[in-house]
């Protein structure tokens, strides 16, 4: 049995130590966020944050994860109420087939948690690793600037915590 | 009167040799500046010409080194850590305040051969005139074209940043007296016209040895360890000679499509230092790039039939194995982040080389397989090469003590490494 | 269980439950097809696709709970085609969007809308579905007003409630009967009068896109039925290898494998878990023995051939006077192949249980596959069900139907287990049909005044289409026992299609010839890649007519307008210069700007764009900094919907023309990852793009997926040239391919 944490919540999973974290969450926890992409590390589909930092659950094995804090878009907040991240996707309509959505929102998390008010270099430079076919790179720099206003003004409610649940809603 | 005059006479040739060996060291030290010229138009220049010295800078990696990290290309800053403190290139755009815009032919000629500025001042040697040394005035007449037909650009270097006495550029006198052996490069007519070009690029422009022969106190290429393996910014350069680490020896075919393609199935990508050389290489004439994997291959040497046989063995071993490990007695640390991570694209016949058939994990520090795992490999956006991404938030640094302890213990048959620890914290430190 | 695998299980049951109307409901969506294509006389033309579904409640529902349902077979591809739809029948029927639940291309319920594709979806689905809105509720109204006793003029609609001046009301629900909508549509509708419109041309936020950015279950991939496996197919090496041995026992003694499955040279295994399956999938592979393969062209083998291959000839434009020639300008074009490359690999989910095989899938025509896996597994085609759920966006044709094909394969063969294929990255970089190779030839002649006099242009390509091909236009149906042949390539019958899509010139020309050449065969698979032809044949259109205009010593702006006659074409060139501030001056060395126009398949959005970039001679990188672009789609419905669209066009045009080509060593497709087949990453988006719309809500709705690939790369080509004085022939300018071409 592997212990993790997701999303603020105690999971214990009994799969082969090696299984890379993406399978656990899709497969075993039935979380839909973190996408299959390449399997390769190559397109940041699969992007999820690991105490702080964001990390491609496709290459990283589920056992190294014990006692560390793994998040993903489900922890961001739900669809009735939605996180300043998921908010400023929303209102920016930054996707359209949304497929490399929720990896670029992880990553662009991960550097919000790291820097309040990145400039548009940083959010570039941060971003590369991910891929979005559909050409919505633009909306996602605009999303990621509001997230950054939308988190410093008061009425922003911090990211929520447990919201596991989010899959079943 | 007579000892006097022996001893005027004596003091007289005293004198006179003082004064030759004065006259000589003034001559040495202090060199005569080149007057400014106009900088040349593009049309000065045969357009075959410019084509020409763009190939050769490409063996050179000029622009690796005279370009600041982001800064503008050939626009120097870029800063080169030695034991004698920093020393930054130099800007060789053809502005004329801050580059050389207004170096003549002669003066450019005259840095390449004996590494002196135009204005008479010595190079140091981290620029590699010790092995420009050996251009034909050919070679250096196509890279003056190429240089001067860049873009300029305004960027004065910093200034040097070196330990006393070392801020003295007359020094290099000495240096130069003992290691530089100027003159163009003299072929070996025993061997191949491939060979000789090989061995006249490998030695003189592509400065191999810059990195991959170990240095001396002065920082001089030791002459009895040429190709001995050296380093590059911390990173491993691995010995090109017989003590080559490579588990399956390099031939010239492999050496060719690794240094043409940045990937050979047998050895890997390069990383590091030299990811930007073979980068740079792209643009070098294929036949250059034969030429000097014929050359080095030599410098190589065949393999015995030992190490031969132990190769073929290694290959046939990493090729038939099952792509799953045995999990009855559960997997170690290491192992269960090698079959998670590496193994998705690092066992055989996926994307990666197998490890079994890098260097990396048969060097003798373990600097260059934590920097890769820590930063991972990107090419150039836009370019086809491969990619790795960085474990550096995925994995903890026991957890990567723990991978690399493994890989060095399945991968290669070299004792464990001391110290991974310290290693891995100094590459996170920014190789401090 | 998740709400998709609720949505997708209970759908009927929702229909169900919807009341009256639906007894007649299944026969309405059988029988149509059939009605269509045999009924004489000839009905009268209706309007989009309510010409092929002809009643009402093929689209619109009404419940008796007061429910609507709005029906469609254009599928959501991520061009946000559900939220326009929803916004238009809300509309019309004066219901908040919120309120109406929109039925998604499913064989057993929606119409047969053909393939989304074409950027037709507004065209056909949307002007189907806008008309079906009022007239529906202009019955209601009716209804309503005999109900009431009142002057129907007279009455209140507001949200689904109908008020009489007495008070009296009734809602859509309580007016609803079997029979009310069950009739033929007329074919003019009372549409809602542009200066009424309170929903259509503004923008909406998309329905789809709350679950994608919260893990809501969003995608196929995101499925999962109970009792579910996953299984993985191990693909033979290259093309036209067959599997000769395979050591199957070993791994069916693997942890979690549930079955390995081998028929002919398709092999796939089946797992509990999805990393179980890979984990079996590799040691397959490891053990599988292939023979034979064919041999691949690259380049430039691959244009040598396909002008020497055996090709119809399709005259396109035949109008040829040449006039008089002060001077002749000829070029050569080419495109190499390039791919769909979805973000998400193909994933298909497939359950055959008492007797029928029901497939979910993210392809681009849930009818087209229901009658190719049909073939497939030797079913009656009324035991096949295929149902639309969102994938990853495609493109066009990429792996979606061969995923949907895998999986009925495996699950026909596996009865009562629900299947899931997931392809891999490889599967998809390798096996995907590509957008095809092209060449283009052109020349033209100038009078001494420099007009043109004559227009020659031929182009080169084999099929954008291989589909629907049937059973034999699948992967599995290849190269399962007894396989069907590969598809016999149609040459096109219809204009604007396949390799001559936007061959022919927007502009005025006295003397044109234009020629497609229909290769019929070449190695590499192919078919639909969004625009067709359009891409290519619009960059040599466009960036020859900057060469006539610059041969002419014309402003290439000016140059366009003058042979344009269309003043809506005109209008978005001059918006898009005026916004671009375009100019004649000269730019700082190495720095160009460049203009590109079209109209998608010359009927549908037009789109004109301009660029400025840098060029950087000594590592050969050109760098797009700033794209402007204007459109005229008619009448606007989502604004911001459109422009994203755009946006993403311009994007994917300028990955497409700098970066990408499938390549191949002879044997194999080397292009396998996004290492080896890079596409544009954020390090080289440009730091402005602005897309400006014209709205016409007076006009016709006209696609926009597609318009603005083609006018981008004519654009980035040309400012390229002014760049550097150096026209670019061949496509994408890869770092290396600048260099050479342009020397140190
Ligand atoms: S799926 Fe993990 S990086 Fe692509
Ligand atoms: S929104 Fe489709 S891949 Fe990014």
């Amino acid at each position: 049995m592997i212990k993790l944490s997701v999303n603020g919540k105690a999971q214990e999973i009994d799969v082969d130590p090696d299984t890379p974290l993406l399978y656990v969450l899709r497969d075993d926890l039935q979380l839909n966020a973190a996408k299959f992409g390449c399997g390769l590390g190559q397109c940041g589909a699969c992007t999820v944050i690991v105490d702080g930092e964001a990390v491609f659950s496709c290459l990283t094995p589920v056992s190294v994860l014990e006692g560390r804090e793994i998040k993903t878009v489900e922890g961001l907040g739900s669809e009735t109420d939605p996180g300043p991240l998921q908010r400023a996707f929303m209102e920016e309509q930054a996707a359209q087939c949304g497929y490399c959505t929720a990896g670029m929102m992880m990553r662009a998390q991960a550097l919000l948690q790291k820097t309040t008010s990145p400039s548009d270099a940083d959010i570039i430079a941060f971003m590369e690793p991910n891929l979005c076919r559909c050409g919505t790179q633009h909306r996602v720099l605009n999303a990621v600037r509001k997230a950054a206003s939308l988190m410093k003004t008061a009425q922003a409610s911090p990211a929520k915590q447990p919201a596991a649940q989010g899959a079943a809603q | 009167m007579r000892r006097r005059s022996l001893g005027s006479r004596l003091l007289l040739g005293v004198l006179l040799t003082l004064i030759v060996i004065v006259v000589v060291a003034v001559a040495l030290v202090f060199r005569l500046p080149y007057s400014e010229v106009a900088t040349p138009e593009r049309t000065a220049f045969d357009a075959a010409l410019i084509n020409k010295g763009a190939q050769l800078s490409a063996i050179g990696n000029c622009e690796t080194c005279h370009t600041a990290p982001g800064g503008a290309r050939l626009a120097g800053g870029r800063a080169v850590d030695t034991p004698f403190g920093k020393i930054y290139s130099t800007n060789i755009t053809p502005d004329r305040a801050t580059g050389i815009g207004a170096w003549s032919e002669e003066a450019f000629h005259r840095a390449m051969r004996e590494g002196i500025g135009r204005s008479g001042q010595h190079l140091y040697p981290a620029f590699p005139y010790d092995h420009f040394t050996k251009l034909t005035d050919d070679d250096i007449k196509a890279l003056y074209a190429y240089t001067m037909t860049r873009t300029p650009v305004k960027a004065a270097a910093p200034k040097n940043d070196l330990k006393f006495p070392y801020d003295i550029r007359e020094l290099l006198v000495g240096w130069n007296l003992l290691y530089l052996n100027s003159g163009a490069y003299q072929p070996d007519s025993s061997k191949s016209a491939e060979w000789n070009r090989g061995a006249y690029l490998v030695e003189g422009l592509a400065h191999c040895g810059s990195c991959h022969t170990p240095r001396n106190s002065f920082g001089a290429e030791k002459s009895d360890a040429k190709f001995g393996g050296g380093t590059a910014d911390n990173w491993t350069a691995p010995a090109l000679n017989a003590s080559s680490p490579a588990p399956t020896p390099w031939d010239a075919e492999h050496l060719a499509t690794y240094l043409q393609t940045g990937f050979d199935g047998r050895h890997g990508a390069p990383a590091g230092p030299m990811a930007e050389v073979v980068h740079n290489l792209s643009r070098a004439a294929p036949a250059d790039i034969k030429a000097m994997a014929v050359y080095l291959a030599d410098v190589i040497g065949p393999p015995s039939a030992e190490r031969k046989a132990k190769a073929d063995a290694l290959v046939a071993k990493v090729e038939s194995a099952p792509p799953e490990p045995a999990r009855d007695a559960g997997l170690s640390k290491g192992a269960v982040v090698y079959w998670g991570a590496c193994a998705q694209c690092h066992e055989p016949s996926r994307l990666g080389v197998p490890f079994a058939l890098s260097s990396t994990f048969s060097l003798a520090s373990p600097h260059n397989a934590l920097h890769i795992i820590i930063d991972g490999i990107h090419p150039p956006a836009g370019e086809a090469g491969p990619i790795m991404p960085s474990f550096a938030g995925a994995l903890t640094d026991a957890q990567i003590v723990d991978l690399v302890k493994y890989a060095r213990s399945s991968f290669s048959d070299k004792p464990a490494w001391a110290n991974v620890e310290d290693e891995i914290r100094r590459i996170k430190n920014g190789d401090k | 269980m998740n709400a998709l695998t609720h949505k997708a299980f209970s759908r009927r049951s929702v229909l169900a439950g919807g009341g009256a109307l639906i007894v007649s409901f299944s026969l309405v969506s059988h029988g149509f097809a059939q009605d269509a294509a045999a009924s004489p006389p000839k009905p009268v033309k209706l309007p989009g696709s309510l010409n092929k579904a002809r009643l009402l409640d093929a689209w619109i529902r009404v419940g008796a709970d007061g429910s609507v349902s709005v029906m469609t077979g254009k599928a959501e591809l991520g061009q946000g085609v559900d939220t326009a739809l929803i916004q238009l029948a809300a509309e019309e029927l004066r219901l908040d969007p919120k309120t109406i639940r929109l039925i998604t291309p499913d064989t057993a319920v929606t119409p047969n809308e053909g393939y989304t594709a074409g950027s037709r979806s507004m065209l056909d689905s949307g002007n189907a579905i806008r008309n079906a809105a009022a007239q529906a509720r202009e019955i209601l109204i009716a209804s309503a007003a005999t109900k009431l006793n009142a002057d129907a003029a007279a009455l209140k609609l507001e949200n689904g409630k109908i008020t009489a001046p007495s008070g009296a009301s009734l809602t859509y629900g309580e007016l609803v009967s079997a029979e009310l909508l069950h009739v033929e549509a007329q074919p003019k509708s009372k549409l809602t009068a542009p200066k009424d419109l309170k929903l259509i041309g503004h923008s909406m936020p998309r329905v789809d896109i709350p679950a994608k950015v919260t893990g809501g279950p969003a995608f196929l991939q995101d499925l999962r039925l109970p009792g579910m496996l996953h299984a993985r197919v191990i693909r033979p090496p290259v093309y036209g290898a067959t599997l000769q041995s395979v050591d199957m026992a070993q791994v069916e003694k693997m942890p979690g494998v549930k079955s390995v499955f081998r028929n002919g040279s398709f092999l796939a295994v089946v797992a509990e878990k999805e990393f179980q399956a890979i984990k079996a999938m590799r040691v397959l592979a490891h053990v599988a023995k292939w023979q034979g393969g064919q041999k691949l062209p690259d380049y430039p083998e691959a244009y040598e051939m396909l002008q020497k291959a055996p090709a119809d000839t399709i005259t396109v434009v035949d109008n040829h006077h040449p006039g008089t020639a002060a001077k002749t300008i000829e070029a050569t074009y080419h495109r190499p192949y390039v791919m769909h490359g979805a973000i998400g690999p193909s994933c298909g989910v497939a359950h055959y249980q008492d007797n029928k095989l029901k497939v979910w899938t993210h392809n681009q025509g849930v009818f087209p596959l229901q009658q190719a896996v049909a073939q497939l597994v030797n079913l009656p085609i009324d035991q096949v069900q295929c149902v639309h759920v969102n994938g990853s966006g495609c493109y066009g044709h990429n792996g979606s139907d061969d995923a949907g094909a895998d999986a009925a394969f495996i699950a026909f063969n596996m009865p009562g287990t629900p299947i899931r294929v997931q392809w891999m990255r490889d599967d998809e970089h390798k096996w995907e049909p590509y957008g095809p190779a092209m060449l283009t030839k052109i020349s033209a002649t100038l009078d001494a005044q420099g007009a043109i006099t004559d227009w020659n242009y031929d182009v080169w390509s084999t099929t954008h289409g291989t589909r629907p091909g049937g059973a034999r236009a699948l992967i599995a149906g290849w190269t399962k026992d007894n396989p069907f042949p590969q598809p016999v390539l149609k040459p096109p019958t219809s204009p604007e299609s396949d390799g001559n899509r936007n061959a022919k010139p927007p502009y005025k020309l006295a003397s044109a010839r234009v020629i497609h050449h229909f290769v019929k065969a070449m190695p590499l698979r192919v078919s639909s890649l969004r625009t067709l032809g359009a891409y290519f044949n619009i960059y040599t259109i466009e960036t020859f007519m900057d060469e006539v205009a610059a041969a002419a010593g014309v402003d290439p702006v000016e140059f366009r307008l003058r042979h344009l006659d269309d003043p809506r074409a005109q209008d978005v060139i001059k918006l898009t210069a005026e916004k671009f501030g375009w100019s004649k001056d000269k730019l700082p060395q190495g720095r160009g700007r460049g203009f590109g126009y079209a109209r998608y398949k010359n009927s549908q959005t037009y789109v004109a764009c301009a660029v400025e970039l840098g060029f950087d001679r000594d590592s050969g990188d050109v760098r797009v900094d700033r794209i402007v672009a204007a459109c005229d789609s008619g009448q606007v419905v989502n604004p911001d919907g459109l422009k994203n669209q755009i946006e993403g066009g311009l994007m994917q045009g300028m990955s497409w023309t700098l970066y990408e080509q499938v390549r191949n060593d002879g044997k194999k497709i080397t292009t396998r990852d996004w290492a080896s087949y890079p596409i544009m990453r954020y390090s080289q988006i440009p730091q402005q793009v602005d897309v400006h719309v014209i709205d016409r809500p007076d006009k016709p709705f006209l696609g926009a997926g597609e318009a603005s690939q083609g006018p981008v790369a004519g654009a980035i080509g040309n400012a390229l040239a002014n760049a550097t004085g150096l026209r670019m022939r061949d496509l994408p300018f890869t770092r290396e391919r600048m260099r050479a071409v342009m020397g140190a």
